[in-house]
C-alpha cells in the first residue's frame, strides 16, 4: 500500500469514495445484527428487566466519543507536526461525528439513569469529564469555524485537540480514580467477560456498526472538505 | 418490551437513531454543495 501516495488530498479523494459505500454497507449490515442480537436475542437483565438494553447504543458511543478523540488529536498532532494537509482536514471531518456520539452518549446514559440511580444526572467524576468532552469537540468545531485561513484554523484546532486530549485517560480511569456513581468498566480485554455472552455479542456487534458509521461519514466529509478548500 | 421502562429505552433508541439520520441527512446536503 502506497501510504504517502494517499496522504496527498487529492489521491486520496478518489480512494475515500471507493471506500465509503462499503463502509456504510458494512454499518447498516451490523446495525441491524446487533439490534437483533441486543434487542430480541439476549435475555433480560435480571436486576435492571428491559432497561439494560439501553447499554447497546450507551456503551458503544461512549466508547467511539473517546475513540474518536484520540483519533482526532492523532491526525492534529501529525498535521502539526508534518504540516500535511489531509491531517487537519481528517482532524476536522471527525470531530462532529466525535462530537454526535459524546451527545448521544450523555442523552442514553441520562435516560437509563433515572430508572436505575433514580436521577437524569449527577456531577460524578465520569458524567462530568465526558461533558467536558463535549465542550472540548464543540470548541474544536468552533474555533476552526472562527478562523477564515483553513491552515492556519486546522493549527489552532490541533493545540486545543492535542491539549484536550488529556482528557481522555480521566474519562476512562475516572472510575477508578474517584468514588463515582457510575459504575465500572462494563467490558475489559484483561478480564473475562462478566455478561451473558449474547449480551457481550450484542455489545460488540453494535460497536462495529458505529466504528464502521464513522468511517463512512469521515470518509464522505473529507472529500467534501477537500472539495470545499481545494476546487 | 420493558414495560414500565418504555420511555427510558425508546427514547434512547428513537433519539440516537434520530441523531444519526440527521448527521446524514447534513452531510449529504453539504456533499450536493461541495459539487456544485
Amino acid at each position: 500500500m502506497k501510504w504517502f501516495w494517499y496522504a496527498s488530498p487529492q489521491t486520496f479523494y478518489p480512494l475515500a469514495g471507493r471506500m465509503a459505500p462499503w463502509f456504510a454497507a458494512a454499518a447498516a449490515l451490523l446495525c441491524i445484527a446487533g439490534l437483533y442480537v441486543g434487542l430480541v436475542v439476549a435475555p433480560s437483565d435480571a436486576q435492571q428487566g428491559e432497561v439494560y438494553r439501553v447499554i447497546y447504543i450507551h456503551v458503544p458511543a461512549a466508547w467511539m466519543s473517546m475513540f474518536i478523540y484520540v483519533v482526532m488529536a492523532g491526525w492534529a498532532a501529525f498535521g502539526l507536526a508534518f504540516n500535511t494537509r489531509l491531517s487537519g482536514m481528517m482532524a476536522s471531518a471527525l470531530a462532529p461525528t466525535g462530537a454526535l456520539f459524546t451527545a448521544i452518549a450523555l442523552w442514553t446514559g441520562s435516560l437509563w439513569g433515572r430508572p436505575t440511580w433514580g436521577t437524569y444526572w449527577v456531577w460524578d467524576a465520569r458524567l462530568t469529564s465526558e461533558l467536558i468532552l463535549l465542550f472540548l469537540y464543540l470548541g474544536f468545531i468552533a474555533l476552526q469555524a472562527a478562523i477564515d485561513d483553513p491552515r492556519r484554523a486546522d493549527r489552532a484546532g490541533a493545540l486545543l485537540a492535542i491539549v484536550g486530549a488529556v482528557n481522555i485517560p480521566i474519562i476512562h480511569y475516572s472510575v477508578v480514580w474517584w468514588n463515582t456513581l457510575h459504575q465500572g468498566a462494563s467490558v475489559s480485554v484483561t478480564r473475562a467477560p462478566t455478561m451473558a455472552a449474547q449480551m457481550l455479542t450484542g455489545l460488540l456487534l453494535m460497536a462495529l456498526a458505529f466504528w464502521m458509521y464513522t468511517i463512512a461519514v469521515t470518509l464522505v466529509r473529507v472529500r467534501c472538505i477537500i472539495r470545499e478548500r481545494e476546487g | 418490551m420493558s414495560g414500565d421502562y418504555a420511555f427510558y429505552l425508546w427514547g434512547s433508541y428513537s433519539v440516537t437513531f434520530l441523531l444519526l439520520l440527521l448527521e446524514v441527512v447534513f452531510l449529504l446536503k453539504r456533499k450536493r454543495e461541495a459539487k456544485a
